[in-house]
């Protein structure tokens, strides 16, 4: 008796289907409801930049530009040594390019980089899509405090490093 | 006087149901489909669940600029939009809806010939989608429109085999006389020629499974693909037009008609009721069934539904000689 036995399938799953509550979101009538962590824009923290380009080096796609210039910041003490420091000019981010790896986040060892749930910044013009600081510095106050890990995942890797060497210096 | 004005009333109500109905099983077929696919189809032309969208879309056709190919065989290609359209509207006026509140039964015209009318009609419908597939002076078209010749001449048979199973069991080839006739026990001993006769008419409107001859993904759309505008809204129209038409007869000449309880008041409502429904069987085919290859619709109409409805007719007369 498998003759016939797809045509009732076939039936079933549309009618089971008909029957439950559909799964379409109603953007933009409800806000969805976003994942932990999701990568929507990335946000710049620029006081926390050192112009130290390594973002813009480890990019894949090459979707930042920085600029800089040197500022010179005069010796507080006397006879002490003049300090100089690295000043953003520019910093673009341009998201026709990026492919969301979040690969400048990962390295970037100041933490001016964080990833912002913001998504909706479409633009008529592709040329349009390159941010400049300012633009990216608005989008900081959309980035979310650290969220909580999903039940089950797996330690931060940070934590678990630190954990293995509290264990080994211990262990000595 | 009288005669007029009351040809006239029946006139405009056959038009009436003619542009409302279609577009109630177009818009059940937004939702219904959406709904089967775990989408919620239209939502928002009209306001409250997108009711209506088949009326923007109307709209949006009316504006469209009406082109002609210059290898189209022009006269062809133009009428051939009204070709498709148009017999399911007389096929209409031949179909009863059943007693008004004791007002007598609702119908355009009732035929002696009611039945042989109507099947000639939607016969005469797909001549139309045949008509657009040769004229359009386009290969895709013209493969399409031979399919459509080919589904005609399959389908056909069965159809009108099934359908002549019912006039025999009734006696009779009015289609109100054999809804009178019809009784509940029918439901069973004409179940296969109803199966036939269903099955048959998808294949003869084109609907999926049955849709080889428009079959979007080869043949972009067939006969249809020279087609935009006001026309193509008129081939959409005969389309629905065409289930309603279907829908109808299957429930005249199978499933009662206006039989029900109070059947003498509201028996245009169990009518209504009952051509919604299998309505929405057509509807729930297209979502569930995947179409069907060229050479598979025609063995499926040869080897299954005319020694069906072969078979059927020969249960039919010895049910009525006995
Ligand atoms: S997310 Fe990846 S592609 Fe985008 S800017 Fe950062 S490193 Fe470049
Ligand atoms: S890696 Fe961080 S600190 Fe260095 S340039 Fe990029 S954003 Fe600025």
């Amino acid at each position: 008796m498998t003759y016939g036995k797809g045509l009732l399938q076939g039936l079933a799953v549309t009618w089971r289907n008909l029957t439950r509550r559909s799964v379409t979101a109603h953007y933009p009538d409800v806000q969805p409801d976003l994942p932990p962590r999701s990568r929507g824009v990335i946000a710049l923290q620029e006081e926390n930049c050192t112009s130290c380009m390594l973002c813009a080096r480890e990019c894949p796609s090459w979707c930042i530009t920085i600029d800089s210039h040197k500022e010179t910041i005069p010796a507080t003490t006397e006879g002490g040594r003049d300090r100089s420091q690295n000043v953003l000019d520019t910093f673009d981010i341009d998201y026709s390019l990026c492919m969301y790896c979040s690969i400048c986040i990962e390295v970037c060892p100041f933490d001016a980089l964080h990833w912002s749930p913001e998504f909706a910044y479409a633009e008529g013009d592709i040329v349009d899509l390159t941010h400049d600081m300012n633009r990216l510095r608005e989008w900081m106050w959309t980035v979310p405090a650290p969220q909580a890990l999903d039940p089950g995942a797996e330690p931060a890797k940070e934590l678990s490093a630190w954990q293995a060497k509290q264990a080994a210096e211990d262990a000595e | 006087m009288a005669e007029v004005i009351d040809a006239l009333l029946r006139c405009v109500a056959v038009v009436a149901v003619f542009m409302v109905f279609p577009l109630v099983v177009g818009q059940m077929e937004h939702k219904a489909m959406a709904h089967m696919q775990s989408r919620v189809g239209p939502m928002k032309a009209g306001g409250f669940h997108g009711w209506a969208q088949l009326v923007a879309d109307g709209v949006k056709f009316v504006q469209k600029e009406s082109i002609v190919p210059t290898a189209a065989d022009r006269k062809v290609f133009e009428l051939a939009p009204a070709v498709a359209l148009v017999p399911y509207l007389l096929a209409m006026l031949a179909i009863p809806l059943g007693p008004f509140f004791g007002q007598g039964n609702l119908i355009g015209q009732d035929l002696d010939l009611g039945l042989f009318f109507v099947l000639a009609a939607m016969s005469v419908g797909v001549l139309g989608t045949l008509m657009g597939g040769l004229g359009s002076g386009n290969k895709y078209s013209y493969i399409g429109g031979m399919r459509v010749a080919a589904q005609l001449m399959s389908y056909e048979l069965p159809m009108v085999l099934a359908a002549a199973s019912v006039a025999m069991a009734a006696g009779t080839l009015s289609l109100v006389g054999i809804a009178n006739e019809w009784e509940p026990w029918w439901l069973v001993a004409q179940l296969p020629g109803m199966v036939v006769f269903f099955v048959a008419g998808l294949a003869e409107l084109q609907r999926p499974p049955f849709d080889a001859p428009l079959a979007d993904a080869e043949l972009v759309m067939g006969p249809l693909t020279e087609y935009g505008g006001m026309r193509f809204a008129m081939f959409l129209l005969a389309e629905y037009a065409g289930i309603v038409v279907l829908a109808a007869l299957t429930t005249v000449l199978y499933l009662g008609g206006w039989a029900g309880p109070f059947s003498d008041d509201i028996g245009w409502l169990w009518t209504l009721v009952k051509v919604m429904a299998v309505s929405f069987l057509v509807i729930w085919a297209r979502v569930a069934y995947p179409r069907l290859r060229e050479d598979q619709v025609n063995s499926l109409a040869w080897k299954v539904l005319v020694p069906v409805a072969l078979a059927q007719i020969t249960l039919t007369t010895v049910l009525v000689v006995a």
